[in-house]
């Protein structure tokens, strides 16, 4: 038996969520990376809804976006940008940083949603 | 520079201990260190045009393209660290005498060599593509960079020192307890691979999330301290989880393990068959 074969099981399974998953999109929220700062420092969401989150990177430098409380991680090239999604979040708060300029932070603040 | 040294230690370190484990786990197979390094090799060449495909053709990166590319090389090495593992626990026994003397390597048809070489090619590629566009940033950045080079390289070197002392500590290992000691650390480094990719596949939208508040133990032990970041690239451990990487890191965890225990079965009863005849 070669566990090789578990792959393409895992994959299948991986996309047989991709419907279910695309089904909640929404517009993405902007984080922008300008000058060595994150901008917003500090991003304010509502609690259980899943979102898009573009990461747009104003300087030439690249920018490695991680986060470990979010379990993110996604290289922003220089004057370039990427769409990641965040959530669903519960309430509370959120760090992250460039991995390649530790000084570089922000967080991601969830307050509940109220519907 | 300090700073720079730190990160590169960080993107080294995972690599480097992946190296380790496979090397000190596959002693006692011949042939297997021309491979190994094969992978480093091809990981680096990886490395270098992922880097460069970031800088040149950012594009390529705004959709879900890296999560996906990353999500892939992990569970790329989760299969082959599977193979590996299940390929040790049904033939591994037999070489335990064959390890203790000293040079002797063993020849067998199906040996898990292109196994060490993929799970080596993923390793350095994910983590050099990163060190690699962080050394172009600092090279860019302006006055300060030869000192920060100098840093980086440092990093660098510390990186591969603790591999190293992992590789020789693992080598220490007395033969008997070897084989059941090196495939749990693979066990527990797979399914810790598997739970990165859950969260790479969950950035790109393909897999729920399942919900963030699993545990938060960023308080007791952060990912940020190295004891954490050690924790997290052994045995997967991860301060907040969302609940698709536990469910990863379960399920991946008992296949392995099935696996393992159905071919040593096999193996037991192979050898049975044997001796009753004689």
């Amino acid at each position: 038996m070669r566990p090789i074969f578990l792959l393409p099981t895992i994959l299948a399974c991986v996309f047989s969520f991709n419907g279910s998953a695309l089904a909640t999109e929404s517009p993405p929220v902007v984080l922008t990376i300008h000058d060595n700062r994150f901008e917003p420092e500090q991003l304010s969401l509502p609690s259980g809804i899943k979102l898009k989150l573009l990461i747009r990177n104003l300087d030439a430098i690249p920018t490695e976006f991680e986060s470990f409380d979010l379990s993110r991680e996604v290289i922003v090239p220089g004057h370039g940008e990427v769409t990641i999604y965040v959530g669903p979040l519960e309430s509370g708060s959120y760090q992250f940083f460039n991995d390649f300029n530790h000084e570089m932070r922000g967080s991601i603040v969830v307050t509940p949603n109220v519907k | 520079m300090l700073a720079t040294s730190v990160i590169m230690f960080r993107e080294v370190l995972e690599a480097a201990l992946i190296i380790a484990i496979v090397l000190g786990t596959s002693r006692g197979i011949a042939g297997r260190g021309r491979w190994v390094v094969g992978g480093i090799g091809l990981g680096l060449l990886g490395a270098l045009i992922v880097a460069f495909l970031a800088n040149v053709a950012s594009s390529v990166f705004s959709g879900n393209g890296q999560s996906i590319l990353n999500a892939t090389i992990l569970l790329s090495a989760v299969a082959m660290l599977t193979w590996h593992n299940v390929w040790m626990s049904s033939h591994g026994r037999k070489y335990s005498s064959a390890v203790t003397a000293v040079g002797s390597s063993v020849q067998s048809g199906h040996r898990p060599l292109l196994a060490l070489l993929v799970i080596t090619f993923a390793a350095v590629m994910r983590e050099g593509s990163e060190a690699v566009l962080f050394i172009w940033a600092i090279a860019t950045g302006g006055e300060q960079s030869l000192d920060m080079l100098l840093g980086g390289m440092g990093g660098v070197v510390a990186g591969i020192m603790v591999g190293l002392l992992l590789y020789l500590g693992l080598l220490r290992i007395p033969v008997r307890h070897f084989f059941s000691i090196t495939s749990w650390l693979i066990l527990l480094l797979s399914a810790g691979l598997a739970a990165q990719a859950a969260g790479f596949l969950n950035q790109a939208g393909l897999l729920p999330s399942l919900g963030n508040g699993v545990w938060n133990t960023s308080n007791i032990l952060s990912q940020t301290s190295l004891i954490g970041q050690l924790l997290h690239i052994l045995v997967g451990y991860i301060a907040r989880p969302t609940g698709i990487q536990v469910v990863f890191y379960i399920g991946t965890f008992l296949i392995i393990l099935t696996l393992m225990h159905t071919c040593g079965k096999k193996r037991d009863k192979r050898l049975k068959t044997v001796k009753i005849p004689s």
